[in-house]
């Protein structure tokens, strides 16, 4: 290999709390209605304190345990101190060197290794406050740049990643992996277009020295990343540009200082960011407006005890408890908690997790997307649904029938949680299957009759064409059990002279 | 009238105005009109509203003919420093950073002063941010002691020690960060109190220097204290640091003198460079207690000589950090010329502060900043320690320290200004209660022979302010000295 | 530590806390700050090896608020001390990559 690629990630995801981390102003997204969510402490006024969120370090706590950290017995909030118009105060609270866990990691799957799983390290996790928008005029007439606090003080998590990860398809995966665990603890939402997770990836190359030791090349910061796969574009490019740059100019890690570059989606490439005059000193120091936080052993055990069931070991139960290939279970898991939970209620309820699992990520996954509504929304509830796969896996209805019933519930539009609809309307619809086989017998008799060159067939060798047969018998008796017309037919065609 | 009113006490004005003597209107009356009358020389207030005091005293007055219930401050007339944020009002902490700045909210004490029927009778004239210790910092003028207009009447919280020695106000609200109540206090002769940290509430109080300020009553004798410190102080959820500890009655056990009290003395408060005129009252203060059957005690604050340094270290870093805000952006003043929102921010400053706080800035940043944040900071931080430790050794053999306020009486206006570390110096016996975060009191002590007022200084554990009082007032009930007023 | 400041570190220090100072005043600066930082060197004379950095001066752990909203201010309220506003949001001069 010529080189190879390492990339750590900084992400940052506002929490879901209903206030801000230090006020108790609305954390909510309102982009269209600028400056009506502020108070003294986050417009930072003259004369205003902090006080920090307890729900918002429950999540934080929730979260750093999630992801296998250390939790330190006390940890402390910290003041950075830089300038910027969205940051009123002029510095941002957050935590420096006693953040509140540190040490952890994250289990992704890579495609590469379908079957295993990789470990990523977390450097660490902290809980800061958000600035506010800064909005630019665009005309580039040199104008004046706007400024909304609604923003500012709405909780973040950021979460640091040890350089790990070896490629941008990882990264995807991670990122994947990250916002399925935030939004299973409904910690965050994670969603990168509304800016509820944002992403810098840090990029260098180990590559082969001319005596066959490794040397690592200078780290590029990358941001302006506004999606997951936009994450593994940047990365892929840029270990390209940076393997031509080392061939240029043979920079090693700190022969140069750390550059920032964003990225282009449009052009598919990063571009050079205009370098601050000096690196930033942030002067960090204790926040004297805040005290430390305790975390008992106690508490820890409280959450870790109340933990909901992460996707990673979802999808190995339902691998090993339903049966269910890696791939199923990952797509139901990927899905969210909620569809998750839908899909094991409908395999409860109808006794087979394959068939829930099946109509699960194909027939409700497409009404889904079609229509747009979430799994909590979606017009069959898992008992209508087990009541469907029921009938069919008791023979009583077709599969076919079955994707009938369900087309036709979605039709009536009416979101039921009694089954009766379904026995409504396979009577309607005369689905049900003759259990009687007396019934079928003449039929099946006539049709061997009418078809002697295919019996033949089927006596010769040929089994396939038994379908032909198949298909005559239910024309003429609707609602057969294709199963049981088939046994029929071979049976009677081996008992054939 | 004016007169009798001007000098009364402020527990007496509240017993003459529940007795129907005087009404609320008469004594803002009174007040107002001794402002109006020496104010021009003295220059304690910043802001006065006649007409705005007057409505706020003539609605206690309805209150009262109504007979509904009344705060306990109820008609009081109460002068508050301008960095204590007043709704609807400016408030410029004596900066022209801030000179047109007008709070959208009240300070938790302004709160409480006004849930207790308090009249706040205007804004005074402090050291811009709280940051000197003369008063000669404002932006907009100096404060002149009443006792001597040629002299500085202290600092930070010049104007309401300044008005309250000059009978303009019978209660006012300071702050101390390393003295700011307390040495003005000494210097106008009128008491001074400088809570525990986190007694009372900071939500509201501009902020200099976070982890020693505190707001603090300032009153012509120890009842009036007791009593405003009463209302002020209490738990506050809006403030991190605020202290869920009950707030006793302190104006209730005033008057019990306390037996078997035994009175520290630090032997290394009384070296050189302490005037002789502010030693010989001190240790008169001293024997006093001791014919009131007090033990006193020789107790040593090894670490008392850093102080000053800990302190000159530790306050502008944090000060530096807490005007980081002050960037003409979101509020306060923004230069009119300039290139670049990097030229505004530095113009904005360099025009909106003065040579003091900018000095402060300057220093803070120095010391957070890469390179010397441990030499400097963090090593402020692990002295800090060690002087708070000296203290709580020195409480296990006595019950209160007895110290000067100050190294001199009142200094002359423009003698120590241009002499930065000469100021700081004279913090040297003030200093320790913020690092430590202890309760103290100054109360008049005596007077030099130039007439000028010696404070003297009590401090205690934390949260032994009802101690504190109960010693002033045996030390008050004795002597002369805060029945003295200055003749204007 | 070494106490006498350079006026080339002056100028940095100013620059770091956002100061335009004149040339007068970086001289006077230089001299007042220098004077001060040699005094402070005093600390040095302190063991401080196994001591904690003391940065409260109270005690205090876990001081929290409940997750409840609270009226914010209004638009007008939160505008009303900006030096200039276009009546929705805060303006300054163009931002470019630093400030």
């Amino acid at each position: 290999m010529k080189y190879t690629t390492v990339v750590g990630l900084e992400v940052h995801v506002q929490l879901l709390t209903r206030t801000k981390l230090f006020c108790g102003c609305l954390n909510r997204f309102n982009p269209t209605q600028p400056n009506v969510q502020t108070c003294p402490v986050c417009l930072g006024l003259p004369g205003s304190l902090p006080v920090m969120n307890r729900y918002a370090f429950e999540l934080a706590l929730k979260t750093g345990m999630a992801l296998n950290c250390t939790i330190p017995p006390l940890t402390k909030w910290d003041r950075k101190q830089y300038y910027y118009p969205d940051l009123p105060k002029g510095y941002q609270i957050s935590q420096y060197d006693l953040p509140f866990s540190s040490k952890g990691w994250l289990e992704i799957v890579t495609d590469a290794l379908p079957s295993e799983t990789k470990r990523i390290g977390i450097i660490r996790a902290h809980l800061e406050e958000d600035a506010g928008k800064n909005i630019h005029d665009e005309s580039g007439g040199g104008g004046d740049s706007f400024i909304d606090l609604n923003r500012a003080g709405t909780p973040l998590l950021e979460i640091v990643s040890e350089p790990d990860l070896r490629s941008g398809a990882e990264a995807h995966a991670y990122l994947d992996e990250l916002k399925l665990l935030l939004t299973y603890l409904e910690v965050s939402d994670c969603n990168m277009q509304e800016g509820s997770l944002r992403c810098d990836a840090n990029v260098n190359l180990h590559v082969q020295g001319d005596g066959g030791q490794t040397i690592a090349t200078p780290i590029v910061e990358i941001k302006n990343l506004n999606s997951f796969r936009g994450v593994e574009a940047a990365i892929e490019y840029e270990a390209k540009r940076q393997f031509d740059e080392w061939q240029r100019t043979r920079h090693k890690l700190g022969d140069v200082p750390k550059e920032t570059r964003g990225w282009d989606a449009a052009r598919g490439v990063t571009f050079a960011q205009r370098g601050k005059e000096e690196a930033a000193d942030y002067r960090y120091f204790p926040d004297p407006d805040l005290v430390p936080v305790t975390v008992s052993e106690e508490k820890k055990r409280q959450i870790r005890d109340h933990f909901c069931e992460f996707p990673a070991a979802k999808r190995t139960r339902f691998e090993t408890q339903h049966q269910l290939s890696r791939y199923d279970a990952s797509v139901i898991v990927a899905q969210g908690k909620s569809f998750a939970d839908y899909f094991e209620r409908v395999a409860a309820a109808c006794g087979d997790a394959k068939q829930a699992a099946n109509w699960v990520t194909q027939d409700v996954l497409r009404e889904m997307k079609e229509r747009k509504t979430s799994i909590e929304e979606f017009p069959i509830s898992s008992d209508v649904l087990a009541a469907i796969l029921s009938k069919v896996g008791q023979r009583k209805i077709t599969t076919n029938s079955g994707r009938t019933v369900f087309a036709e519930i979605l039709a009536r539009g009416a979101t039921v949680d009694g089954t009766e609809l379904v026995e409504q309307i396979i009577a309607e619809k005369s689905l049900a299957i003759a259990a009687d086989t007396g019934e079928l017998a003449p039929v099946i008799d006539a049709v061997l009759a009418k078809n002697a060159k295919i019996v033949a067939d089927v006596q010769g060798g040929k089994q396939q064409a038994i379908g032909a047969l198949i298909g005559q018998v239910i024309r003429q008796a609707k609602g057969a059990d294709p199963q049981v017309v088939r046994e029929m037919l071979v049976a009677k065609i081996a008992a054939l002279p | 009238m004016s007169n009798a009113i001007t000098s009364t006490t402020a527990s007496q004005l509240l017993s003459g105005m529940a007795a129907g003597d005087w009404t609320a209107v008469d004594v803002a009356t009174a007040f107002l009109d001794q402002i109006q009358a020496h104010d021009e020389q003295i220059k304690a207030f910043l802001r006065v509203d006649r007409a705005e005091v007057l409505r706020q005293a003539e609605a206690v007055d309805r209150k009262r003919r109504e007979r509904q219930p009344l705060g306990r401050l109820a008609g009081l007339p109460i002068a508050l420093k301008d960095l204590v944020c007043t709704r609807g009002q400016a408030t410029t902490c004596a900066s022209r950073m801030l000179e047109k700045f007008v709070p959208p909210y009240d300070a938790e004490i302004v709160r409480r002063l006004r849930a207790a029927d308090a009249v706040l009778i205007g804004k005074t004239n402090m050291d811009e941010f709280a940051m000197g210790s003369s008063t000669e910092n404002s932006a907009f003028q100096i404060t002149r002691n009443p006792w001597d207009t040629e002299r500085s009447p202290g600092g930070s919280s010049g104007g309401s020690a300044a008005a309250v020695s000059a009978g303009m106000t019978p209660l006012a609200i300071g702050s101390d960060t390393g003295g700011s109540i307390r040495q003005p206090a000494a210097f106008c002769g009128v008491v001074g109190v400088k809570p525990t940290y986190g007694r009372v509430s900071r939500h509201g109080l501009v902020a200099f220097a976070s982890s020693l300020d505190q707001l603090g009553p300032l009153a012509g004798d120890v009842a009036g204290a007791a009593m405003l410190l009463e209302v002020i102080a209490g738990h506050d959820p809006s403030d991190s640091t605020s202290v869920d500890e009950p707030v006793p009655a302190y104006s209730m056990t005033l008057e019990q003198p306390l037996s078997g009290l035994r009175i520290g003395l630090p032997v290394e408060y009384f070296a050189e460079g302490l005037d002789s005129e502010v030693d010989a009252a001190i240790h008169a203060a001293a024997d006093f207690y001791e014919s009131m059957g007090a033990t006193l005690v020789d107790v040593t604050l090894p670490h008392s000589k850093y102080s000053v340094a800990a302190y000159y270290i530790i306050a502008p870093s944090e000060a530096a950090s807490n005007l980081a805000r002050y960037d003409g952006v979101h509020y306060g003043h923004r230069a009119e010329r300039f290139n670049g929102l990097v030229d505004m921010y530095a113009a904005s400053r360099g025009e909106g502060f003065g040579r003091e706080v900018k000095r402060r800035i300057m220093l803070g940043n120095y010391a957070l900043s890469a390179g010397y944040r441990d030499a400097y900071y963090l090593k402020a931080l692990k002295v800090r320690r060690l002087i708070r430790a000296d203290f709580d050794r020195a409480f296990e053999t006595c019950d209160l320290v007895l110290s000067p306020v100050t190294p001199t009486p009142a200094f002359k206006v423009g003698e120590l200004i241009n002499d930065p570390l000469a100021m700081y110096l004279s913090d040297i016996y003030t200093i320790s209660a913020n690092l430590a975060g202890l309760p103290a009191i100054s109360l008049p002590a005596g007077f030099s022979e130039a007439g000028l007022p010696i404070g003297l200084q009590l401090l205690g554990p934390p949260f032994s302010e009802d101690r504190l009082f109960r010693a002033a007032r045996m030390f008050e009930r004795e002597t002369p000295w805060h029945a003295k007023r200055p003749a204007l | 530590m070494t106490g006498r400041l350079t006026r080339e570190e002056v100028a940095k220090v100013a620059l770091l806390g956002r100061l335009k100072l004149s040339a007068d005043e970086i001289e006077q600066m230089t001299d007042q700050l220098s004077r001060v930082l040699e005094y402070v060197d005093i600390l040095n004379e302190v063991d401080t090896d196994d001591v904690e950095p003391m940065a409260h001066a109270i005690e205090l752990r876990d001081v929290f608020r409940e997750d409840i909203p609270v009226a914010s201010l209004t638009r007008e309220q939160a505008l009303a001390n900006a030096p200039e506003t276009d009546g929705r949001y805060f303006e300054v001069p163009q931002i470019f990559e630093g400030v």
